[in-house]
């Protein structure tokens, strides 16, 4: 008789599930592309997080970053819309439902330059989702043109010489009243990760600006939006934790009066390590001097930029249902036979 | 009298016999005055003495300063169509008053502020001033109001003369201002003022008056089509609208959110079962309506051709995507912003082409105000049941003006939320070894089984996607996978055209000529099939009210010799759709439309085919 042989069991978070529960089909994108790091990211900051995928919503445009949701979460329901109107396909789908976490996939191309008027909206209206906007500078799909959020004299092989200044994923989000920005590398996936998990748990719409590198056409070393420019030059503002809620935050880890917290809706807290200088997220004019500074400088900097974790969002100004919209029955949803009679009566 | 057989020229003074309940009377005043309020009185108090009327607002694309008409016409008869001249002017507006006069038919009647001191060039009008300055100025009003409040002197002087007696212009003020009592009696006070003077000063000399009626408006409201459609919607269950405003479409979305605190507050929380969201641009109206349609909300847009246009995009995405939403289009005059205050039926073709690709929408039409609260419950189980987008095609006159129509009848069945999945429906099809795929074909009907967000079973989800994709989902450009799928969304919509409204005929089906129409255009026509059988004509009617069209339609044509379509655009877009799916049968559709911004009258359509008959003999 031989004794059988002993399968490693396998780990499970606290919900019980494991990380392939979180995982997605195998990635299409190019070998090293920016986007698949941030994938494993989310992967890992939902396992850790102990959320059940079923209570995701994915979303996204068109674009390379938007192909990226089906490589994360198979559990969860997805939406691949248009080109830039990913946030008017989140807001509708979200009211269904709101309890749902909704995490938005989104790039440079799809937000900064057609769905700019649907990213100030879905900001400006504080819809309660995470919306992360893959970042590289330049169109991949369709193979190598400038983006908006490419910078000035960024020279392309097809393209020549960009001319235009570019535009600040986390400045538009700043001015267009964003209650979370964040703007994170995607050569640094433990600041992802911590970010990942902040955004999450804000009540609120929570930009997350990442640097994702496209190896294929715009990976130059000189630019910002590069592996190589961010190794060199990522300034990140603070070194971030994200605690759970009901988990002692093990404070004595940090020297007195180097450190902050910022309490979440949901009772998470993050706790903000200082670095180079004191940052406080809480305060607009900072966050919009540090932005400033860093456009002067040409550094990345990341982290968390700007949080207010109190303003009401979205779905609170409209007194809905406690229940989920798409779970009513018919007898909630049609007025009664004397409702009409009424009507009729007044209109005679 | 109708425009059809004209008073000889007579003077003035001179006195006919009397001219009951059947003529009708324009009102010209400029536009933000208030004078809707004042028009809006002399409706419904007519309607409330049980006369058969209609109102049709011609008005100007502008907030303040610009010339208005208001016409209203009286139908012992009941018909409901626009008539080309005037029995009666009312004229409030000095700039437009020339033009006014020429509208008046001979022996007919002219109101008019005693301000306007220009020269009445008619000699075969009779003409009454009102000294609207001057019973403004003695009224107990607000300075800041007296504008106003000015309209209502010709409510109390023409009310007078007609006869319309001031226990019912009362009633409608209730009506109109909601018993707020402060509001109602300084309109009265004026209203009142203004008939005793007319008592005491004019002589009446003309034939117009009105007569308490029974049995015409029986069983009959007054209403809009866009307050009806957003009521219709409401009955029928919607839980999330975006939309965007836009010129005629905007009072639907706003009746919806009158009417929401009353119909669709749960009793016991006094919280909402539904949410109204202005979105930035059409664009993010039909996005929000689609993400809501597709999580599972019974969701509609509402809009006009400018914003359907920018619409056709996410339109094509639902399509393939296979995502229930409803778009209320209330068509205005296009092309490009075209005339926004004026009314058409012309974006039928661009709906049944609309966006790149094969594709093919439903659209329903209603024809009546009734009908606009019917397919506002409707749309949302064809939507859900068929699982595609539904337009329903409205118009600015069905939509804006007020109609005398049918009560608002309670829904004839419950709610159909067409085939969807929840926890327990998956666990039994696992248990049965049962396969589920998002665009699978398991009845054979073509309407696959869907799920939406927040099931929690894990395997529920699905990625939607407007990239191909096969029966589970999942991305392919397989050739074959691609064919199959986008050919079975076409079976699904053939399959179920007998779920749609069925086309409507009006006569025994055997005249030589059948009279094709559709929507807001059947008042004339209908008008117009009694004027020809009074000349010995026959016709039959055949209503249309759904595309793709049921299999009636086809069987209309072979039996019709000639077959008129009657439409208001200028190509003639219905019989363009009837010749494209009738195509034996397209050298016997004739076309019989046209477009000036106003609604078809009977005269037109009846000459037009009179004219064309003539030929054809």
């Amino acid at each position: 008789m031989t004794s059988p042989v002993p399968v490693s069991p396998v780990t499970v978070n606290l919900v019980g599930l494991s990380r392939s529960d979180y995982r997605g089909a195998a990635s299409t994108l190019c070998q090293g592309c920016g986007h698949n790091g941030i994938a494993s990211q989310i992967v890992a900051a939902l396992y850790e997080m102990n959320l059940i995928p079923e209570n995701v919503v994915k979303f996204s445009g068109i674009g390379c970053s938007s192909k990226s949701p089906t490589y994360f979460l198979s559990r969860s329901f997805g939406f691949n819309g248009l080109h830039g109107r990913m946030p008017s396909l989140a807001l509708g789908a979200l009211a269904a439902d709101t309890s749902l976490k909704g995490i938005g996939v989104s790039g440079d191309g799809d937000s900064a330059s057609i769905g700019m008027g649907q990213f100030k909206h879905i900001i400006r209206r504080n819809v309660p989702m995470v919306y992360i906007v893959e970042n590289n500078g330049v169109y991949g799909l369709t193979k190598g043109q400038f983006s908006a959020t490419a910078e000035k004299g960024l020279t392309l092989k097809k393209q020549g010489v960009n001319q235009f200044l570019p535009v600040d994923i986390c400045a538009e989000a700043l001015v267009a009243n964003a209650t979370f920005v964040a703007r994170s590398f995607a050569g640094d996936p433990r600041q992802l990760k911590e970010l990942l998990k902040a955004a999450i748990s804000h009540r609120g719409i929570a930009i997350l600006d990442v640097i994702s590198p496209c190896v294929t056409f715009h990976n130059q070393e000189n630019s910002i939006h590069s592996y190589t420019f961010g190794k060199e030059h990522e300034i990140p503002l603070h070194e971030l934790s994200y605690v759970p809620a009901r988990e002692d935050i093990t404070i004595e880890d940090y020297e007195e009066g180097t450190s902050r917290e910022v309490t979440l809706h949901d009772g998470s807290t993050i706790v903000l390590k200082k670095l180079d200088k004191d940052h406080d997220p809480t305060d607009r004019m900072q966050a919009t001097m540090v932005l400033e500074e860093a456009r002067r400088r040409n550094e990345l900097i990341t982290g968390l930029i700007y949080i207010n974790p109190d303003e009401p969002s979205f779905f609170d100004g409209y007194g809905l249902v406690d229940e989920p919209l798409n779970r009513l029955d018919d007898s909630r949803l049609r007025p009664s036979r004397e409702a009409l009679d009424q009507l009729n009566a007044v209109f005679m | 009298m109708s425009d059809e057989s004209p008073l000889p020229a007579i003077g003035a003074g001179v006195q006919t016999g009397p001219i009951v309940n059947d003529f009708c009377i324009t009102i010209s005043t400029v536009n933000g005055s208030g004078s809707a309020t004042a028009n809006n009185l002399l409706l419904r108090a007519l309607f409330r003495m049980g006369i058969p009327v209609s109102g049709k607002n011609i008005f100007p694309s502008n907030i303040q300063g610009l010339p208005t008409w208001y016409t209203i016409r009286l139908s012992k008869d009941g018909y409901l169509a626009r008539l080309e001249k005037d029995d009666i002017v009312i004229a409030m507006n000095p700039a437009s008053f020339k033009r006014e006069l020429d509208y008046i038919l001979p022996g007919g009647v002219l109101f008019y502020a005693d301000d306007i001191k220009q020269e009445i060039t008619r000699t075969d009008v009779i003409a009454y001033p009102m000294p609207v300055k001057k019973l403004i100025k003695d009224a107990d009003v607000a300075p800041n109001m007296r504008d106003y409040i000015a309209n209502m002197v010709y409510v109390g002087v023409a009310g007078q003369m007609l006869g319309i007696s001031l226990d019912e212009l009362y009633a409608a003020l209730d009506f109109h201002f909601k018993g707020k009592k402060k509001a109602i009696d300084s309109n009265f006070s004026v209203i009142k003022a203004a008939a005793e003077w007319t008592a005491a000063n004019l002589e009446k000399r003309d034939p117009y008056r009105v007569e308490r009626m029974t049995g015409m408006t029986d069983g009959c409201i007054m209403a809009d089509g866009n307050t009806s459609a957003a009521l219709g919607a409401l009955f029928g269950g919607l839980q999330f609208a975006g939309w965007y405003p836009i010129t005629p479409a905007t009072s639907l979305a706003e009746s919806l959110n009158e009417y929401l605190p009353t119909l669709r507050k749960d009793p016991q929380t006094g919280k909402y079962t539904c949410i109204v969201v202005q979105s930035e641009d059409e664009l993010a109206a039909i996005g929000m309506t689609i993400g809501a349609g597709w999580a599972g909300l019974r969701s509609m847009t509402s809009t006009s051709g400018p914003g359907l246009s920018l619409m056709s995009e996410y339109l094509g995405l639902a399509y393939y995507a296979e995502v229930p939403c409803v778009v209320w289009d209330v068509q205005r005059v296009g092309p490009s912003t075209g005339l926004p205050t004026r009314t058409q039926q012309g974006d039928l073709t661009q709906v049944y082409f609309n966006g790149h690709g094969d594709t093919q929408f439903v659209m329903l039409i209603p024809g009546s105000v009734n009908e606009c609260f019917e397919f506002g419950w409707r749309a949302l189980d064809v939507a859900e049941r068929l699982q595609t987008p539904v337009i329903v095609m409205s118009d600015l006159d069905l939509g804006m003006n007020q109609w005398m129509t049918r009560k608002f009848e309670y829904p004839d069945r419950p709610l159909d939320r067409g085939k969807i999945l929840w926890e327990e429906d998956i666990d039994a099809l696992v248990k049965e070894n049962k396969d589920w795929g998002r665009y699978l074909d398991v009845d054979g009907d073509g309407i696959p089984y869907r799920t939406v967000a927040g099931n929690k079973h894990p395997r529920s989800a699905y990625f939607a996607r407007g990239t191909g994709h096969d029966e589970y989902g999942k991305y392919s450009e397989e050739p074959e996978v691609w064919e199959r799928v986008l050919d079975r969304i076409a079976r699904k919509i053939t399959k179920s055209i007998e779920y749609l409204p069925a086309p409507v005929l009006t006569g025994d089906g055997t005249s030589e000529i059948g009279i094709i129409v559709s929507g807001s255009a059947e008042p004339a026509v209908m008008e117009a099939r009694d004027q020809l059988k009074a000349k010995g004509i026959a016709t039959d009617v055949l209503r249309i009210r759904s595309i793709p069209f049921h299999t009636e339609v086809k069987d209309f044509l072979r039996d019709h010799p000639r077959v008129y379509v009657v439409e208001l655009n200028r190509d003639g877009q219905l019989r363009q759709l009837l010749t494209i799916n009738n195509p034996e049968y397209a050298t016997k559709l004739y076309k019989v439309a046209h477009t000036d911004g106003l609604p078809l009258t009977a005269k037109w359509v009846r000459e037009s085919i009179e004219a064309h008959e003539e030929k054809a003999s």
